[in-house]
């Protein structure tokens, strides 16, 4: 089974229409194409049309077209790795790779290259993938819009005006531009589905300890995971395959089998029980996203699917909690950027502690200083209990609210945010209103669940609108199977962003 | 005015792992090069993860055990957070609320200025033994040209031990005495090599004082905590110095209001403890269980397997050396202080049929005069514990002399610089050497004889009346026969010269 062809020729895509990744691995496959042509048309791509998105923080086309030839002998001598081998993808600059910059948005860590790199990186090279620059973010992934990013903003390719989401921004968009058919992205919160909602592309969250987190720049331990984002969810499955698996480096990487992702990712699910939950339609939610959302469940319906409503009694309470967890762990996790050992150190101190109060306060921006105090503040003496402790009270209530839930359902489906796409700008100054933008997403990070967004629909204004579907803890398999039986029913799969017109 | 002093010590202890707690780096650096022994984990790099060593862990239990701890059935790890250049990661990996290890004790003989007599002893109750990460060491210009100080982060990671005793100590020399046994204990283990000069056994002393006043009332000191005393005299001196300066301080006081606890350095070349902050500024850690770590749980199994990983602790054989072996207690300490493989060696020996207390001699006065002689160890000891064993039983037994037994020792050393050697050695050098005791005594009795024939002088003198004459013809008899007892010589000649006393009247 293929993907329905794009109907629209465009000049943007450099003649490459058909730009997932399943796509290109069969081209590749058929010998119709090469992965130095893939790597060609990318950075064409990224050189035409990245200064409007502003997707990359860092392009190494040299390495790329190296990797690339690797890749094209290997074929050619019948060795190819398998479907990534040859494919392109664009990396968040908060995951490590040798000799590449990580910057993590950050001016703290402006210049500094990486001696090491991520297991999930390693892993990715290993399938034949070739990293082919760093994309834009959050700064320390703390953000939904790429407004907090210290370097630049990050546009959407569907409305250049708008938000691609964030914090893996510049993955959504490098990806819903067609620059690179993939991409690597963080989800602490909704880091990953969120804004591949918003740019209209697949986007994972794996289940808590499925990918190691070797050498993905720390924010929120115990809530983030690196997942895959894609054009299709064959690509975002293939992804996934190359990464997941136990990490004698990570002692939270799970020691669990990895199931074949890819196999039967074609094959409906038979029989499923889709769960509801009310509290993901109650107020606050577009009324256009609502409809977009629950005409995609209805094709769950048409396929046979039984519609069950469910309760997460405690879902109200995720953000409160979340915005505890995340930056309790932040303060700590960033109590190593001090200006001593690398990253930036202010010109200006006459003591260590001036050293210290200095070189943060110059580096870190306000989102990131904000929550270094709020969590310094949860966890201080006398307040730890009234805040980070009950804090993960409430996280085990909300795990439980998913167990009891999982009793009566195999998925659970939703919206992945409020609103489409918001104007960059327009939510900047109002952190609480940024914060509930990741509402439906920020439970799943709680409860250590996968969670995936595929494209649903588009507003008629043209921006795209994800569906949020939920399963238990490695159940990724499932989870993609479903998000696929909406992707081949979808008529929309295969449009192209205005911009790229 | 009376007194009572109150210390509690809090131990470290680096651990003898091969590699660092969180990651594989080596912990044998050479503190001549600066972070050489570093990898991204240890130097704390953006996105890097610490993943317990086990062996650490194990060696760790082992250790607690050893202080007679209970053992966690589930422990985990925290953040303690406080900023400082040679901590890279901005915290340190310890254990707050659930150590893996709690409530052991430790005994020491009690200082008799305090317990008002001799031999009494000291029970410690050790409040916990966790387990950390240490953190690297700052390199500060001493030349006064103010260069900026650097960091070397080989030691950032190392494990450590951290034990923790109850306020149970009566006395600086006691907590001398504290120190002292818990570094024999963990040398006994064999989990740390407790090395202070180079810092990876070392200590902070808390030290108050109750003071009673003759008016009745009792006024307690507040507690000042003394940093990172990293010698057995350090601790006493700092310890002394403190109960004097907090004595000068508060002895006169009827009411103490300020019970803040404060944190003190010692300065060794003064002599002197000084104040290093006061609570005001005094950290608020922050802890927090690290996300990056699972908690460990720990079965009744493997609790069972690491009990019988606990050899027996000095203190028991200190014990054992004096009520099985008739050792006196400080012949027994002075083996046990010389560590497990002496002890070893002196246990090797009695097993081969040495007299103990023959053992305890040899092993403290000739042997160790060899082992300093030729600057080494016991470990280096060229003649195996069971010839010296078996040297000993051979004088128990009186087959050899004291003496003939310290000659073949020595020559069994001088023999060792060419060959490995072995009983059939020993056999060898006695029988050359004539060492062993003639104890045939129609043998002797032959060798008198011919003696008494060739000195008829001293014979006649003997006879006429001059006992002390019989002196030459021992001493001749005795060049004879080789390796005779002289006892029995001795008994043999007279005999002889007797009957010669007697078939003359």
């Amino acid at each position: 089974m293929t993907l329905p062809a794009s109907s629209t020729a465009c000049a943007g895509n450099n003649g490459l229409d058909h730009w997932s990744i399943r796509e290109l691995g069969q081209q590749l496959a058929k010998r119709e194409l090469t992965s130095r042509e893939i790597i060609e048309s990318s950075l064409t791509a990224i050189s035409s049309r990245d200064s409007r998105i502003g997707a990359f923080l860092h392009v190494d086309g040299d390495r790329a077209l190296a990797a690339a030839q690797a890749s094209d002998e290997r074929r050619a001598a019948g060795q190819a790795l398998g479907p990534l081998d040859g494919i392109t993808i664009s990396i968040k600059d908060a995951i490590c790779e040798v000799g590449q910059p990580a910057t993590c948005g950050s001016r703290m860590l402006k210049g500094y290259i990486s001696p090491y790199s991520a297991t999930a990186i390693e892993r990715l090279l290993a399938a034949g993938a070739i990293p082919l620059g760093r994309a834009n973010l959050d700064e320390f992934a703390m953000g939904s819009s790429s407004e907090n990013s210290a370097y630049q903003l990050t546009h959407n390719p569907w409305d250049l005006d708008r938000t691609p989401g964030g914090s893996s921004s510049g993955s959504a968009a490098s990806v819903a531009a067609r620059m690179v058919p993939g991409s690597l992205g963080s989800d602490t919160g909704g880091s990953i589905r969120q804004p591949a909602s918003l740019c209209g592309v697949v986007g994972l969250k794996p289940t808590y300890g499925r990918v190691s987190r070797y050498g993905l720049v720390a924010f929120a331990s115990s809530l983030e995971q690196i997942g895959p984002f894609s054009l299709d969810v064959y690509g975002a499955a293939a992804l996934l395959q190359a990464m997941a698996g136990h990490d004698p480096h990570d002692a939270t990487s799970v020691n669990e089998p990895v199931d074949d992702y890819l196999s039967k990712l074609d094959e409906p699910l038979k029989d499923l029980r889709i769960g509801l939950p009310q509290e993901y339609f109650g107020e606050g939610l577009d009324s256009e996203v609502r409809r977009i959302v629950e005409q995609a469940i209805e094709v769950y319906r048409s396929q046979g699917a039984t519609l069950v409503p469910i309760e997460l009694p405690h879902s109200k309470y995720s953000v409160a909690t979340y915005y505890i967890v995340a930056p309790s762990e932040a303060s700590s996790n960033l109590a190593r950027f001090d200006g001593i050992h690398y990253g930036y150190r202010s010109p200006e101190f006459t003591d260590l502690e001036s050293l210290y109060a200095n070189s943060r306060g110059e580096a870190f921006g306000p989102e990131v200083k904000r929550r270094i105090m709020l969590g310094t503040y949860a966890l201080s003496a006398g307040y730890a209990d009234k805040y980070y402790v009950k804090a993960l009270q409430i996280r085990r209530l909300i795990r439980q609210d998913f167990d009891d839930a999982f009793q009566k359902c195999d998925l659970i489906a939703g919206p992945v945010t409020p609103t489409p796409a918001f104007k960059l700008g327009e939510l900047v100054d109002d952190p609480l209103a940024m914060y509930l933008s990741d509402i439906y997403t920020i439970a799943a990070n709680l409860a250590g669940i996968p969670a995936i967004s595929v494209p649903a629909g588009w507003t008629a204004s043209g921006l795209p609108v994800g569906l949020q579907l939920q399963s238990p803890v490695f159940t990724e398999a499932k989870l993609l199977r479903a998000a696929r039986m909406l992707e081949i029913t979808s008529p929309w799969i295969g449009r192209l962003p205005p911009t790229l017109s | 005015m009376k007194f009572d002093v109150i210390i509690g010590l809090e131990v470290h202890a680096q651990l003898q792992t091969n590699t660092k707690i969180f990651c594989g780096c080596a912990t044998d650096f050479t503190p001549d090069s600066p972070n050489v022994r570093t990898c991204p984990v240890c130097l704390g790099l953006p996105g890097a993860l610490p993943v317990l060593n086990q062996r650490a862990f194990e060696l760790a239990v082992i250790a607690a055990l050893g202080l007679r701890c209970q053992i966690a059935p589930f422990t985990k790890w925290d953040r303690k957070q406080y900023f400082y250049p040679d901590l890279p990661k901005g915290y340190q990996i310890s254990q707050y609320d659930l150590p893996f290890s709690f409530s052991g004790l430790v005994e020491i003989p009690a200082d008799p200025a305090v317990a008002g007599e001799e031999n009494a002893l000291r029970q410690v109750r050790i409040i916990r033994a966790h387990l950390e990460d240490d953190a690297g060491k700052n390199v500060h210009d001493e030349s006064g040209r103010g260069s900026d100080s650097q960091v070397d982060l080989n030691r950032a990671g190392t494990p450590l031990v951290e034990i923790v005793t109850e306020p149970d100590l009566r006395s600086a020399r006691e907590a001398r005495l504290l120190l002292e046994e818990i570094r024999l204990l963990l040398l006994y283990l064999g989990v740390s090599d407790c090395n202070m000069q180079e810092g990876n056994l070392r200590c902070d002393a808390n030290i108050n004082l109750h003071i009673h006043h003759d008016s009745g009332l009792t006024t307690k000191t507040p507690i000042v905590e003394i940093k990172n005393l990293n010698s057995f005299r350090f601790l006493e001196q700092a310890c002394e110095y403190e109960i004097d300066r907090q004595l000068k301080t508060y002895g006169t006081m009827t009411e103490i209001h300020d019970r803040t606890k404060r944190t003190y350095g010692f300065d060794p070349a003064r002599g002197i403890t000084f104040e290093q902050r006061s609570k005001e500024e005094a950290a608020d850690y922050r802890y927090f269980p690290d996300p990056d770590l699972v908690p460990v749980t720990v079965t009744r199994e493997q609790v069972a397997h690491w009990e019988t990983l606990v050899p027996e602790r000095p203190q028991d054989r200190r014990r054992r050396y004096h009520s099985a072996m008739g050792l006196t207690p400080y012949d027994a300490s002075v083996i046990i202080e010389q560590g497990r493989p002496f002890a070893d060696f002196f246990e090797n020996i009695v097993a081969h049929g040495a007299d103990p207390k023959q053992a305890a001699n040899w092993l403290t006065q000739d042997i160790q005069r060899i082992l300093n002689e030729r600057k080494c160890g016991i470990n280096e000891f060229p003649v195996p514990a069971e010839l010296v064993g078996l040297i000993l039983a051979k004088v128990s037994e009186k087959s050899l002399t004291l003496k003939a037994a310290r000659e073949a020792l020595d020559l069994l050393v001088e023999r060792s610089e060419e060959q490995s050697v072995s009983a059939a050695t020993l056999d060898q050098i006695i029988q050359e050497r004539g060492l062993a005791i003639v104890q045939d005594d129609s043998l002797l009795k032959e060798i008198i004889q011919k003696v008494i024939e060739k000195n008829p002088k001293p014979v006649a003198d003997y006879l006429g009346g001059k006992p002390a004459a019989a002196g030459s013809l021992l001493g001749q008899v005795m060049r004879e026969a080789r390796g005779a007892d002289p006892q029995v010589v001795k008994g043999l000649v007279t005999a002889a010269l007797d009957a010669l006393k007697f078939a003359d009247s």
